[in-house]
């Protein structure tokens, strides 16, 4: 079977999960992203490469952060850009998702940003435009349910790597709600493709995937073995409602078990990186001294996520 | 019959010893706050030529004009792209592009404007180090040590050998 992802001459031209990317793409959009880092510090912060296109940011879940960053990434092409609330207006009104994507087509949309509590949403209107036989409308994944978040995961190489420079060598840690966290599948997938030494998934039982070993990753149950000599640690955020699902006792016990305070943190390497997609629980999975400490990149992680969706539309819209 | 030269009677010149002819150009014009800006990656090596030639104090601007090519609809976006950078303020300043091969002036255009989204130089003037003919826009080179007409079947191509030194090679493309 075909990759979904890529059209007929294997150039990428949805971006739908970091599953089954290859390594010289996934690559190419992280060289492409740092070109792309650089037009945000000049006076003018756009480039044309999109002028005329029309992007239009369909998110049937809530995510203003996620939104805007698309926003602004598509916006720094020159592109229009179209925000559509549409939990509350046509899935409200009874629209179906094909019916909503056939009437954007119509209004000459070039490419999808779409979020979705369904994983499978965006490979489901990848394959309907197919189907069109309109290849040229391009969608991007921008969260679908426990799936896949693959900008976000690709924002997370680009931060290792503009750290750490290789991977061949690198221990990461992800912690916390993995089973839940479609941004630690991406990671997982990213880091075993880019050939990460060691990739360990620490977290309560409750918290953790059933076979996630198989996954090629470490699992720790205890969070100061999880971080013991790693280079890069990736907090996830407790979503409150795990709290109401009886998947944990209180959030005050979660963080003294698997909250990263300073002292924990010092068993990691004395160069490691702590990331965090956000937003922060602080107090909860991560203690304030960790996240506005020197070791904290969480908000390069904001700057480089623009970059790297600048770099995935201005890939995917050109193939 | 095809005005053009064959590629085979066409001696290609010392690429080296035409950097030195571009900076002896340029050096009577030269003004004090003149800076180069190399058009990656041939026109990055000349614009080192004659930064090093000329004795500039500032440092050498290079860009990637990738973002601002008029063909990224037919060919898509260049699978390597390098950053940009332009460690200077161009506002009121006076910039010398420098490419190795002028020809139809896209990557010139694309160029120009990419540095107008950095500021509002005073001017712009170009150099290259060969003038293949073949011009598609309105653009001319005001230095430039080698003047070729040749045939849009060929491409002239400017590359580092082992030694590091610049040289021209001819391809042929069916």
């Amino acid at each position: 079977m075909r990759n979904p992802q890529l059209n007929a001459n294997g150039e990428l031209t949805h971006l739908l999960s970091i599953e089954g990317l290859p390594r010289e793409v996934i690559t190419q959009i992280l060289d492409t992203a740092s070109s792309f880092l650089k037009v945000s510090h000049r006076d003018v912060k756009k480039v044309p490469l999109l002028r005329g296109k029309s992007v239009f940011n369909v998110f049937f879940e809530n995510s203003t952060r996620t939104r805007t960053t698309f926003e602004i990434a598509a916006k720094r092409l020159s592109a229009d850009v179209i925000n559509l609330d549409v939990t509350r207006s046509s899935t409200a009104k009874g629209e179906t998702l094909l019916d909503t994507v056939d009437n954007l087509v119509a209004m000459h949309a070039d490419m999808f940003v779409v979020r979705h509590a369904a994983s499978g949403a965006p490979h489901l209107i990848a394959d309907h435009l197919r189907r069109l036989g309109r290849e040229d409308v391009h969608v991007v994944n921008a969260g679908d349910g426990r799936h896949a978040h693959p900008t976000q995961g690709l924002l997370d190489m680009y931060t290792i790597r503009h750290y750490k420079k290789e991977f061949a060598n690198l221990v990461v840690a992800i912690v916390g709600d993995i089973q839940h966290s479609r941004v630690a599948r991406s990671d997982l997938h990213a880091l075993t493709t880019l050939g990460a030494a060691e990739v360990r998934a620490v977290g309560p039982k409750t918290l953790l995937p059933t076979a996630i070993e198989k996954m090629g990753v470490r699992v720790c149950h205890d969070l100061c073995s999880g971080i013991r000599d790693c280079d890069v640690v990736i907090m996830l955020r407790l979503q409150n409602e795990r709290m109401n699902g009886a998947l944990l006792p209180s959030a005050r016990e979660y963080f003294r078990c698997y909250g990263l305070t300073p002292t924990v943190l010092a068993l990691a390497r004395p160069d490691a990186i702590v990331m965090h997609p956000g937003p922060m629980n602080r107090g909860v999975e991560i203690d304030s001294d960790v996240a506005d400490g020197p070791q904290a990149v969480i908000l390069p992680q904001v700057t480089f996520g623009i970059a790297v969706r600048m770099a995935v539309m201005g890939i995917l819209a050109g193939n | 019959m095809n005005a053009h030269k064959t590629p085979l009677a066409i001696e290609l010149p010392d690429a080296e010893a035409l950097c030195v002819h571009l900076a002896e150009l340029i050096r009577p014009r030269l003004q004090p706050d003149t800076v180069v800006v190399g058009i990656h990656s041939g026109g990055a090596w000349v614009a080192q030529r004659l930064h090093t030639l000329l004795g500039l104090d500032s440092e050498i601007g290079l860009i990637d004009v990738s973002f601002y090519r008029d063909d990224y609809r037919a060919r898509g976006l260049h699978p390597r792209v390098k950053p940009s950078s332009i460690p200077f303020d161009v506002e009121g300043r006076t910039l010398i592009l420098v490419d190795d091969v002028l020809y139809t002036g896209r990557t010139t255009r694309a160029a120009i404007n990419e540095l107008f989204d950095y500021g509002r130089p005073a001017r712009i003037q170009l150099a290259v180090l060969a003038d293949r003919g073949s011009r598609q826009l309105p653009i001319c080179a005001d230095f430039c040590p080698w003047r070729v007409d040749l045939d849009p079947s060929s491409e002239l191509v400017l590359s580092l050998d082992d030694s590091g030194r610049l040289q021209w090679s001819l391809d042929e493309h069916a």
